[in-house]
This record gives structure tokens, sequence and C-alpha cells, in this order.
């Protein structure tokens, strides 16, 4: 067992964990954080990505020994008490969202793509997101909810 | 009567969903984020590396001695404690939950070992050692098909006189094209939690299924146990299914007898390698098609030769997928003569089962690419063909040949919305201009009529009409759904619709809302599924797009029922005739004298608290259950005929293509489609179903596959091999809709969910096929699958 400390959502958070768990099973299943989601464990699906330190990192690909000291944030920390991010709400008016199994680490990739590209077209905002499966919406409702929610935290239309 | 606010009916309005809001906060509650048998250990599943050999042993000693290992079943206690899963076609070869002396694909489950954490499954796994003595396999259909003791089910329909047709028409398409594996891919997994009681002799298990219930039954009768005796619950959310998890239920078997075997709650959550290697996916079609046409184009014969690819066992529901689209052989088109041979091939790869399209992309392949080489055979613009062929509005409702019941739409309208909203005219120009720079433009059409609501009983067709008079006679589609009243006035509903991302909850809440006179965020709605408690039938489920037609209309009368019984009571305390109260923004009204009512807090006050107010002879409670049936459907007839589908949508697609001379790569330049799928209950959840179909429509036809080797190894067996669609592929899609209500459904909706995954393979390869101008194009239309048949053109 390894002794870890990192931030998660704000908190400190210190335990021990084997060297060979994941981040994502660590956040799922130690820390009860069941939004970040775990569909493919080879890298290729998105569905558990999460940001750590501020960058879009895909959480089962990652050992939660590998977090130790740094900061991670999760879907849970979006919202802001009742008050949505506002890519989540882009995401309910535009429809981006059925199952809502992928959502999340598509959230938490376009929360950490909008912070370096502010104003990215559609087809950039396509490109970011081939690197996420969604079998649900065509793709299409999701990439208009990031450009609408691009505008929207650049300070345009609230 | 009831009525709404002054906005009109919350049924057809883009209301944003209900479900949104927990899903967006990661609060959903999928299986693997419920822990609902407390302390179960957690499963590993053993798979076979082999596509077919004999277990000669299996040793298991060195991963029972790893701490925190708490046993290991194998394929010895699955033949002990239960029978091979039954099916609709009699096989020599019986499926049980996990192989039994034989492996028969890569990926069949071998042996379960349950341990404290998955962690230390995993490593047990590794331990086991199985020896295997290898067998040939047989990986290719028409290898399968030439050895009768891997034809599992032959049968041969003919309707009209398909041989005279044939014989005498001006041209005769004679062609074969096959449509390949491949699987809808849900980004959650299977996940099933089993928990077998001693005490009781019966199991509770938790899986994210979406039905058939009829599935219910067959894992009820692999356990040898009375329904009664297997409880299964579905989570509130599932990540998405589109077919696939009804498969889940031979784990829920398996892991049944794991926890039976081992006296522990059983925890198994698949993981993406063994989803691709074993959890189902598309049959794969042979199919061979012979279309008889007259001069000036009219279709008049159809004769099918389907060779269908289900794997390695004939698993229930299959040979569903053959059979689903039986009433619509004919497809949008007029003919009356029509043949089909249907031949069940079995093949040492993974079983399929229920898919997104489900027998449609299979069948409107062959049906519309031969009509594409028709058109080019004859001379004519093939929407001119089409045109020439399809059933007209006036002959609404359709019989069809094979008995299919087309209940309405102007398909002929609808192709002519295609062609404005397309531009097809101009397409066409800008082709030529094109082709005569030396670029592969194409333009593909496709028309498909898109069942939903299955009848249970086409399955039956698989055997002769004799057969089925000494059986059960079946035409199982009904719904149940629960509407309730609290003492407060909250107003709760039950589904049995499994929903696995539709919105159900969403258009349920838009139905009672209507029906109550509230608003729907009064209205609370429950899609998990009990089957202890909630109002289910054997077809229940989320499948044969069947949520808009019959979910959304047991859930409609339920709450019509509760709404009487309001009025009822309102009458009675207003002292009025119920037929003259309105429900309306909370309350219980006089129609016309808006100062005498009473609200229905205070109505379901009194039914709870005071039932001695209620009028006389009423039974206490507020509490609806309603079942409903679609009033169509029968058993299949002597004949063989059979309405296959209650509700039958109509689309038209048209796309252009451009392919890339140096890399074959194809470019999607414009998608178009129509739909007439009824009254639309909710536009903003229709657009997500085309898109969401549209998409899966593109994946086989332009990348995905699942593939085998000679020796049967799977070659597609992680996310990195097995290409899925990714948003940089999906092409801009224009939709539109018309809305011929359904008569054979409550609030007129058809479902819509699936038609677009059934048309785009279609009119792709039509487009592929006009671009190169060649006759035979191969799906997927990969980049070099395309390159190599430009230079086997040049």
């Amino acid at each position: 067992m390894i002794e870890i400390a990192l931030t998660v959502n704000g908190r400190a958070v210190r335990e021990a964990v084997e060297p060979r768990l994941t981040l994502s099973d660590f956040l799922r299943h130690r820390l009860g954080l069941t939004g970040t989601h775990v569909g493919c464990e080879h890298g290729v699906c998105g569905s558990c990505t999460v940001l750590l330190d501020g960058a879009a990192v895909r959480s089962c690909l990652l050992l939660a020994v590998q977090a130790d000291g740094l900061e991670v944030r999760t879907v849970e920390s979006l919202a802001t008490g009742e008050a949505l991010h506002p890519l989540q709400q882009a995401f309910h008016e535009h429809h981006a969202l059925q199952c809502g199994f992928c959502t999340p680490g598509i959230l938490m990739a376009a929360v950490d793509y909008l912070g370096r590209e502010p104003d990215p077209t559609r087809e950039e905002i396509a490109d970011m997101l081939s690197g996420h499966l969604c079998r649900c919406t065509g793709y299409a409702p999701i990439v208009e909810a990031i450009h609408d929610a691009a505008g929207r935290l650049r300070g345009g239309a609230a | 009567m009831s009525t709404t606010d002054a906005a009109g009916p919350w049924v057809g309005r883009p209301l944003p969903r209900v479900e949104d809001e927990a899903l967006l906060r990661g609060a959903g509650r999928y299986l693997d984020d419920l822990d609902p048998a407390p302390h179960a250990c957690h499963a590993a599943i053993l798979r076979s590396p082999f596509a077919h050999a004999r277990i000669a042993s299996i040793d298991a000693s060195a991963a029972l001695a790893v701490p925190g290992v708490v046993g290991v079943v194998t394929g010895e206690d699955v033949a002990a404690l239960s029978r091979p899963f039954p099916a609709a076609v009699p096989s020599s070869i019986p499926m049980h939950a996990a192989a039994v002396e034989t492996v028969r694909y890569v990926g069949e489950p071998v042996a379960v070992v349950v341990a404290r954490d998955r962690y230390v499954a995993e490593d047990a796994l590794e331990l086991i050692d199985v020896e295997y003595e290898p067998l040939d396999p047989v990986v290719e259909i028409g290898a399968a098909v030439s050895d009768p003791a891997l034809v599992a089910s032959d049968r041969s329909f003919a309707f009209g006189d398909p041989d005279a047709a044939l014989a005498g028409a001006h041209l005769v398409v004679r062609e074969r094209f096959r449509f390949p594996r491949w699987t809808a891919t849900p980004i959650e997994c299977f996940a099933v939690v089993a928990r077998w009681d001693e005490a009781t002799g019966g199991l509770t298990a938790w899986a994210n299924f979406q039905g058939p219930f009829t599935l219910h039954g067959v894992a009820a009768g692999a356990l040898g146990l009375p329904g009664s005796k297997l409880r299964l619950l579905t989570p509130p959310d599932s990540g998405g299914s589109f077919g696939l998890k009804a498969g889940v239920y031979a784990y829920v078997v398996l892991l049944g007898i794991a926890s039976r075997r081992l006296g522990v709650p059983v925890r198994w959550i698949e993981d993406r390698l063994e989803h691709l290697a074993a959890a189902g996916g598309a049959t794969g079609r042979d199919v061979g098609v012979e279309a008889a046409f007259s001069a000036d184009g009219e279709l008049l014969a159809l004769r099918y030769d389907t060779i269908e690819d289900v794997g390695a066992y004939v698993r229930a529901p299959e040979p569903a997928t053959t059979y689903r689209m039986h009433g619509s052989l004919s497809g949008a088109y007029r003919v009356q003569h029509v043949a089909a041979r249907n031949r069940i091939a079995l093949t040492n790869t993974l079983p399929s089962g229920l898919n997104r399209g489900f027998g449609g992309p299979q069948l409107y392949y062959g049906l519309e690419r031969t009509m594409a080489i028709a058109a080019r055979r004859l001379g004519l613009d093939p929407a001119e063909l089409a045109r020439r062929n399809l059933v007209g509005p006036e002959a609404m409702p359709y019989r069809t040949p094979s008995g299919g019941l087309y209940d309405s739409g102007d398909y002929p309208r609808c192709l002519d919305e295609a062609l404005a909203l397309a531009r097809y005219d101009e397409r066409r120009a800008e082709q030529a201009l094109a082709r005569a720079e030396g670029r592969l433009v194409g333009i593909g059409l496709a028309c498909v009529v898109e069942p939903s609501i299955s009848n249970m009983g086409y399955i039956t067709l698989t055997e002769t009409a004799e057969e089925r008079a000494a059986g059960l006679p079946k035409s199982g589609n009904a719904e149940g759904a629960v509407v309730a009243m609290s003492p407060l006035g909250g107003i709760t509903v039950r589904l049995s619709t499994t929903p696995q991302g539709q919105g159900h909850r969403t258009v349920a809440a838009q139905v009672v809302a209507d029906r109550l006179g509230v608003t729907p965020s009064e209205v609370e709605v429950h899609g998990e599924l009990d089957t202890a408690t909630s109002p289910w039938t054997v077809a229940s489920g989320a499948y044969s797009s069947r949520f808009a037609g019959m979910g959304a209309a047991a859930v409609d009368r339920a709450a019509g029922v509760l709404g009487a019984k309001l009025r009822t009571i309102a009458a009675h305390l207003l002292e009025c005739a119920a037929d003259d109260v309105e429900l309306c923004r909370g309350k219980a009204s006089v129609v016309g004298q808006a100062d005498r009512s009473v609200s229905l807090r205070r109505l379901a006050g009194l039914a709870h608290w005071n039932p001695e107010s209620l009028p006389e002879g009423m039974e206490p409670g507020l509490y609806a259950t309603a079942y409903v049936a679609a009033p169509n459907l029968d058993p299949p007839d002597a004949q063989d005929r059979v309405a296959s589908s209650a509700a039958h949508g109509v689309i038209v697609d048209v796309c252009v293509v451009e392919v890339e001379r140096e890399t074959g790569r194809v470019h999607v330049r414009e998608y178009a489609t129509v739909h007439d799928a009824g009254r639309l209950l909710n536009p903003l959840l229709v657009e997500g179903q085309v898109h969401g179909g549209f998409v899966h429509g593109l994946a086989p036809a332009l990348l995905e596959r699942l593939a085998w080797d000679e020796d049967g190894n799977l070659l597609t067996g992680s996310l990195m091999d097995y290409l899925c669609v990714t948003a940089p592929e999906a092409p801009p899609l224009a939709s539109r809709h018309l809305e011929t209500p359904s008569p054979f459904t409550a609030l007129g909706a058809k479902g819509l969910g699936e038609g677009n995954t059934m048309s785009v393979p279609a009119a792709l390869a039509n487009a592929v096929a006009d671009a190169l101008g060649v006759e035979h194009v191969e799906l997927p239309l990969t980049p070099p699958r395309v390159w190599e048949l430009l230079e086997g053109r040049t």
C-alpha cells in the first residue's frame, strides 16, 4: 500500500492505495465519485476523462498513485449549487446527451479545451471530440452544445 | 375529457428532458454505481482463446489458492445447475451460459472466478489451466451453409406466383449481396449483480437488461425456475443498448449459477474486450436477390435467398433478425409476388443478437441495391424507378404479400420531399459537371419502410403452419404502465419500457400532464423495472422502437383511467356529471364554470383519507395500472403471412458522396432524410433518435466490421481495431418530417429510432456505386476496399 495525498474537487484527500489501482477505480469505488464512467479501460472511448491539474486525462490509463500531490476535477465539480455549468446547460438545451454515459468525459474534455481554445469552429470542436465515443447522439448536437457554450463562456449570449 | 393549458398539449412540444440534470451532474444511477446486494463478491470470466476446441481439462487449483478467491465455477457446474437456453429452432448445438465440454467461439465463457475484488479475480483468472484440443473452425458463411449440420433452420416461403413473374419479365436482376457483422457498441458494457436465495430457492438479479421480456422466460427456463423465482430488476439508468443488452440474460444465468454454487452475491461488470468478443452484434447476411421488372420499370416479383450468419449458437431471440422484417419483404413497393428462402447458418464466431435496425439494414441493403442496379439497367433515374413502384396513399392501410399491414403514410410525397430537401435535380447537374472534371461524385437513394412494435409471434415462422398449430399461438406485443397519485396529490408513473437513454421519462411526463391537467414537472417518472412488482408482459422493453407506439400508449391509458376516476370523484363533490368535469391547471372544474372546481390535491386527500366520501360503489385507491395491445397483430396464418409489426414509418434518403481517387476515401457531401413516423411526441427527442440512427447507419456502411481470421481469431477485439465512427466522420444531416398519424396506436405515433440505421448503408452503397460507375460494392466501404474497386476498374 502506498499513501497518497491529493485534492479532488477542491477537497484534500489522503488514502492508502495499492500501486496498481487505477485512478478511475479510485475515484469511483474509493471516493464514491461515480460520475466518472469507465467504458473501455484502454483509453479510446474517453468516458473516464477527468482533469488532472487542469489538463484532460484518461483516468482509466492512470494509476491513483500518479495523482499523488496533484489536483483532480471530476464532473461532480462542474455545477455550482443549483446552477449548471454553461456546458451542462448547453448540453441540456441542445439534447446533446441521451444515455449520458459518455457525457461526463466529454464535459471534462470540453472544459479543458475551451480553456485553451475559447473560440473554436465547429470543425475544430469535432476534431477535439474525435477522442470520445458517443453512440446515441450522432455527435452533431454535442458539437452544437460546445459551440454554444463557448459563446456563453466568452461572455456572449448568456 | 381533459384539457391542457393555454399553450395547447404538452405532447408534441420539443421539451428538454427530465433525465438530463442528474446525468449532467454525474449523478446518474447506472448499475455499477449501485450496491443493490451488499457484500457482493466480484466475478471475472475466463474466455476461450480458440474458435472451436474440446475442453480436455480445467485445473483451477492455483486460482483457488489465491488469497481473496471465493471460488471458481466451470462448465461442469453450469451443466449441473442449468439447462440449455430454450431457442426458437431446435438446434443440434445447444447453448449453455458457459461452454460445456466444447468451446465454439473466441470469447465464449469457460470459467468464472469469484473473489473479494475484481483485481484479485483477474489475477486468479490467469492461473486457471485449461487444456484445449483444437477442432476445425468454420468461419465463413459459405462453408457453414454447405454443411447440413451447421444449418439450424431452412424455410421457404412464396406469396403470389413469383416463378411466373420472373419467367416472363422484361428484365431480371440477379445479384448477391453481403452485409457485414457489426455491433452497435453501447458505451456502458453489460452489468449483472446476482444473489441466489437458498431459503426461497430463487434468484434475484439486477442487470442493465432492455427486454424483450420473453428472455426473462428463457433465463428462468435455463435455471429451471418458475418465472416468479427469477426476480429481475433493472437500474434507473443504462448507458445505451441499441438492442445489445438483451443479450445480458445469458450472464444473469451464469452469475446466478455462480452465486448459487458459491453461496455469495456476485457482481460482474463486463469489460470492453469481453464486450467486443462475446456480447453480440448484428448477423452477417449473404443474400441472393432476383427481381423481375417490366419494360417501364414496374417491379413484378422479388425472390430472396437469405443465408444468415448467427454465429456459434442460435441464441434467443434469434433467428428473429431474419423474421423481424417478414411482413416487409416487399419494402416500400407494390410488388405482389414475393418469395424467400431463409437459412440460418452457424459459424464459430460470436452469437448474434439484437442490434439497432435488427434485420432492416440487411434486408434493405439487398433490396435497395437491387433497385439501383435495375434503374441503371433500365436506363431510368433511380428516383423515377422508385416513384413508379412506391405504395400509394390511396392503398393505406396496405396489406403486403407476406402479411405486413402498412398503417398509414404518403410514400410518394415523402420521396418528393426528400428530393426537394436534397435539391436532387441540382445535385444531378453538379454531378455531371464534376464527372466532366474527372471527379468521382455519386448520388444514392434509399426508400425504406421502418417497422415498429414487433409482433412476438413472427418468430414462430421458423415452424411450419402444422407445427405452429400444435403450439401456443403467439402475437405478443402488449405493454403496461402505472400512474398513481399520493395523498398530497403527487403523481408517480412507473414504466416497463426499460429506457436506455431514449428519454422515455420525459415523454411519459408529457403524456400524463395532458391527461391530468398538470405540468410535466409535476409528474415523477420511474424507469426501473422489477419483474416482481412492475406491470410488464413478454413484450415489455426498449426494442423494435416500441416506446412511442406502445409504451407511451400504456402510460396514456393508465393516466386516462386515473383521470376518469378523479373526474368521477370531483363530479360527486361538485354535483355534476363526470363528463362535465375537466382536469386543468391542477384542478378539476366544471366545464365553463371556473369557480366550480376542486384541486387535485384535495381530491387525492379525500380519496386516501376518507374513502367513505367516495361515490357509491367506487373502489378506493388512486393507483391505475393499464395495459395496451396493438389492434392489428395476429399470430402467423396458415400461409405463413404475418403482420410482423404494428406500425410502419417511411423514410426516403438522398445522399451525395465523393470518392477520393488517390485513397479510396468516401466523403459524404450531403445527406438528406425525410421521415413520416406518424405523430411526433417530442420533436427534440425525435431529432436525437434520427441523428443517432443515422450515425449508427454510417457504421457498417463506411467503417465498422467485426472480423475474424480463417482460424476464427477475433481481429477486432479492442476499440483500436474495431473503429467506431467519431465526430469528424459524421457528416451534416438534413432531416424533415411528415406526420401522418398511425390509426393503430393510441397517440398516432410510430417508432423512428432505427430507420436511418436501416436506410443509410443502402443509400451510401448506392451513391458509391454511382460514383464509381460499378454494380458491385462491398460493405463497409473502407478506403482500401474502395481503392481496390477503383484499381479493378481502371
